[in-house]
Formats: structure tokens, sequence, C-alpha cells
């Protein structure tokens, strides 16, 4: 680990004003950015830690909004009542990521901020754009089963590695920072992540200095809503694909409604816009929830390794529907 | 432990149980905490080093660390708590697990200075005096270990996810996440799948947590 300074910021405008110190990064959970910092893959000069600041509520706004604070750990979001009630998604997507110990120490803000587990990023002796930009790409021709096949470029093919994320995109959460150019924004999660593009290093749209204090999640929308996670192993697994979906369905069990956002197969999480609107006003049953899939996964390209992701995703999409449309036929 | 010539299935449980748990009858061979400050020499102030408290198993610390320590390396290289394992230093085996304010966390995965102010509690603060901890006579009863190098993390693991149940804290497997949890073999290999065991002794492991946990959910 290379070397570095540390502080313990004590409140939010000390914690931003000291990123403009060189080389300045905050951590919180420290899961993400102490493990890369192992590797030497993050080689921060100065670490602020922001895991005292007073961010650590969830609450509800008067508009019906639910207010998490970047601080709230993985654990303390999916256990809170409000979020088991209503956005039932978001909690089975936090439960479905890493194990009890890490979503016990990862917060909130942090989760957004994840790397890829691309294992050429984390390779200090391969290339990899998004490390070292300019420097090529070695998933592209290699070992590349884990890779995105949604919105990738010839720079990189990474997958975001979030599950919270995906949910929080079907939900249409907003982030509230601090800090940057303008004092603190509020950024609808649909504009925080960016494509790859040829500046894969660049992964939001956050500014230097710019801190995330809250995550707003909206009134849940109409339907039922679950999270389904693909992956290698029973537990503890990154996912292969992972569906986030909501389904509210009128007496004619015609689609009203419906949510669609996929982990695992993109550069960042996928909201799955076109999907969700041919679904409107469709018969819910197999040929809308294939139709949905096939949408969804429409601008999708395999490298080799990765290939089967895009049938998989297909049918997971589908397969998702169809649980929540029987769900609801039973009431 | 005195060396043993003949070594048998039960004689090496028993050295597991005495490396793993610093329990009653341990007590005599493994220093505890106060004897190891004495002995250990407290590191050098380098430049840069940071001085920090940390208040572990109800005692404080007064420690002077490169910032770059982790809690698991401050526990074992500077406290003597070598109770708690360095298996994979990545977060992704569990032998590290402790108990921060009560909640399970991979020590290897924090820094030293993000924890001062905080309760750590490891494998050796576990033992009410000479009594056991409930989970760790569990483990022994049930023979939940087979080396022992994963089980200190395993029990620390155990005592969090006992107290995870009990707040209602939903696992991947809990049907219905708004209603409240209970304990069950899938939602405890669910639940535990953050500590790895080299030797596979999960059905055991299981068994242990289970009997320990009833009494809490129920």
């Amino acid at each position: 680990m290379k070397a570095f300074t540390f502080e313990r910021a004590t409140d939010v405008d000390a914690a931003v004003a000291s990123s403009a110190k060189p080389g300045a990064r905050f951590i919180a959970g420290g899961t993400n950015l102490l493990d890369l910092m192992k590797v030497e893959v993050e080689k921060p000069a100065h670490l602020i830690d922001i895991s005292r600041l007073p961010l650590r509520d969830i609450a509800e706004t008067p508009e019906g909004d639910l207010t998490v604070g970047a601080l709230v750990s993985n654990t303390d979001l999916a256990a809170h009542p409000k979020v088991r009630e209503r956005y039932p998604m978001l909690a089975r997507a936090v439960v479905n990521g890493a194990s009890a110990q890490l979503r016990n120490q990862a917060t909130t803000g942090g989760n957004l901020l994840q790397r890829t587990r691309c294992p050429y990023f984390y390779d200090v002796a391969k290339s990899c754009n998004k490390r070292t930009p300019g420097a090529g790409c070695s998933a592209l021709q290699g070992i590349n089963r884990m890779t995105a096949v949604l919105g990738g470029s010839d720079a990189c093919i990474a997958a975001h590695p979030s599950d919270m994320a995906v949910a929080l995109m079907a939900l249409e959460a907003t982030i509230e920072t601090k800090g940057g150019s303008k004092g603190g924004r509020k950024i609808a999660i649909a504009d925080f992540y960016r494509l790859p593009g040829d500046t894969p290093h660049r992964e939001t749209n956050l500014e230097p200095g710019e801190l995330i204090v809250s995550v707003a999640l909206p009134p849940p929308p109409a339907g039922q809503q679950t999270y389904r996670k693909v992956r290698d192993r029973a537990s503890y697994a990154f996912a292969l694909v992972s569906v986030a979906a909501i389904l509210d369905l009128d007496a004619d069990k015609r689609v009203r409604g419906a949510r669609l956002a996929l982990g695992g197969v993109g550069t960042m999480p996928w909201r799955a816009l076109d999907a969700e609107k041919g679904m409107v006003g469709a018969e819910a049953g197999d040929k809308a929830f294939a139709a949905a899939g096939a949408v969804a996964m429409a601008g999708a390209r395999g490298r080799g390794g990765n290939d089967f992701k895009i049938p998989l995703a297909k049918r997971v999409v589908a397969r998702t529907f169809a649980g929540l449309a029987t769900s609801i036929s039973k009431g | 432990m005195p060396q043993k010539h003949l070594l048998t299935r039960r004689l090496l449980g028993t050295t597991a149980v005495a490396t793993a748990m610093t329990g009653v009858a341990a007590r005599a061979q493994i220093p505890q905490p106060k004897d190891v400050q004495t002995a250990i020499a407290p590191a050098p102030s380098f430049p840069g080093n940071l001085d920090m408290n940390l208040d572990v198993n109800g005692r404080q610390h007064r420690l002077s660390l490169d910032p770059r320590t982790t809690l698991l390396d401050a526990l074992r290289d500077h406290l003597g708590l070598t109770g708690t394992k360095k298996g994979c230093d990545h977060g992704q085996c569990g032998a590290c697990t402790v108990l921060i304010n009560g909640v399970r966390m991979n020590s290897c995965l924090s820094l030293a200075a993000s924890r001062e102010g905080d309760k750590i509690v490891t494998i050796e603060g576990l033992a009410d005096g000479e009594k056991l901890h409930p989970m760790q006579t569990s483990f022994v009863h049930a023979d939940a270990f087979q080396c022992g190098f994963c089980t200190p993390g395993q029990i620390c693991s155990a005592v969090g996810m006992a107290n995870e149940l009990k707040r209602g804290v939903p696992s991947a497997v809990t049907i219905d996440v708004a209603a409240a949890p209970t304990a069950s073999v899938d939602e405890v290999r669910e639940r535990m799948s953050g500590n790895i065991c080299r030797c596979s002794a999960y059905p055991n492991i299981v068994a242990a947590i289970l009997a320990a946990t009833e009494g809490v959910t129920k």
C-alpha cells in the first residue's frame, strides 16, 4: 500500500474543504477503497475519513420520499421497516450483494461508487484503460466471462458490480451532494453514471471533491416489485445477470406499468426504458415478458466469454416478470 | 499446548478449541491482553505515525501506528491478539471477523485509525471471565471445526448473525423481506456465507449456530 496521510472529518463542510488537498479521497466503509489500495490500484495521498459525519439517518419527507443518509450501512438500509415494506426490491438487492460482514461495513454512498471487479482492473501487470487511461484493454481479447454486454466500448467492457444501484435505477432515486462547483446538487440516478466511451476512468458525473450526502427514494410506483439475481454460487458472488422489476396489472391482466433495470450485464446499472414502454397495454403473459427481455437486450454485444449473458438475461427478465404476474394473481 | 506424540482426533480437537477460543482451559497457556501489552515493545513513533486509542475487549490501548495499519494488523501485531486470523486479507474469507459496536465486520478492510471511538470485541473478549460465550460452548458441543483456523471468525460472525436475526435484518433467502426472519438451516447458511471453512466443517458449524441461536429468535 502506498503511504498516505489521514484525517477524520468533523463535519461535511470540513470534509469538502479538505478534499482540495492533492490526491485526497473520502473513505467511509472502506471495503472497496482499502481493498484496492492494498493492490495499489488506488493510491490516494490523503484520506478523509467521513465515517463519523452525521449522515446515518433514514427519514420520510412530507412529500413521501424516503431519504437515506450516505453513511447508512447496506445492512441498515435493507433492514429498515419502510424499505422492507415499500421498496422490497431494494431490500432484496442489498441482501443479495456481498457478505453480511461487508454489508455491515459498506455504506449507501460507497456502494454507488464501488469500482468494477474486472480482473484486469485489479491486476496491475495487465493493461486497463480504466486504471491507466490509454493503456489498452486486456478484457476485450482476454477472459471476459464476467464483463458487460451493454454499454461497452472498444476501450472498456467492465461490468458495474452493484446490486443496490440496479434497484435504485428502477426506483428512480435521486443522489444529493455537497461540494463541487455548485456547492451541492441533486442528481437523478439516470444522470449519475457515465458510459465508458473513450474515458472509462470517469465512471460518474461527480466532480472532484463532490461528496454524496444522501439518496432520496420517491414513493414507489404501483405494482409488485422484486429483485432476482443469477450468479455462479448460491451466495456471496457478483451477478452474472440480475433484474430489478416492477409490474402493475389492470383488472383485465393487461400491463398498466412496468419498471426494469439490469445488473451484471451493463457497464453501468442498466435501465431498460424501451422494454418498459413496450410492455404497457400488453396482455400479461409469456409473450409480453419474452418481448421485454428481447427489447432490453436488443443492443447487446458479446465479446466471446460473455456471450451467454445475452440469452440468459432475456430469460431472467421473462421469468422475473412471470413470477411477479403470478404473485399478483394470487393477490 | 504441550507436545503430544500420539495425536488423536480428540486431541486435535482440543488443541483447536484452546487455540481458537482462549477459553477456560487455555487461560494458562495463552497470553492475555494485559500481559501482552508489556510483553510487546510499543511500535517506535516514526514521523507520519498516527496516535490513536483503540477500545478492544473493554480495555483502552494507546498506539502509534503507520496510517496504513489495518485493524486486523493492529490487533495481531501490535496488541498481540492473535485469535483473530488473517486469511485472505481482502474481505473474502471472514477469518478476520470481529465485532465492532456489536456488529460483525472484516477487520482486514478497516483502517485501525478509522476505528478510534468504537468498541471492538475479538474472540479473546467474548468469554465472560472463565465462562465461555454460549456460541463458543455450542461450537465445542457440536465439534464445529477441524483445523480451527477459521473458528474465531466463525464464532464472532455467528454472534453478530444472531443479533441481526433479532433485529429483523432480512437475508437473500428470506421469502418475505417485510416479515421477521427466523433461524433455519437455509438462513444460517446464507447469513454465514462470508465465512469460509477450508476443512468444510459446515454441517457442524450450522448445527452449532442453530443450537445457540434458537434462544435468540424464539
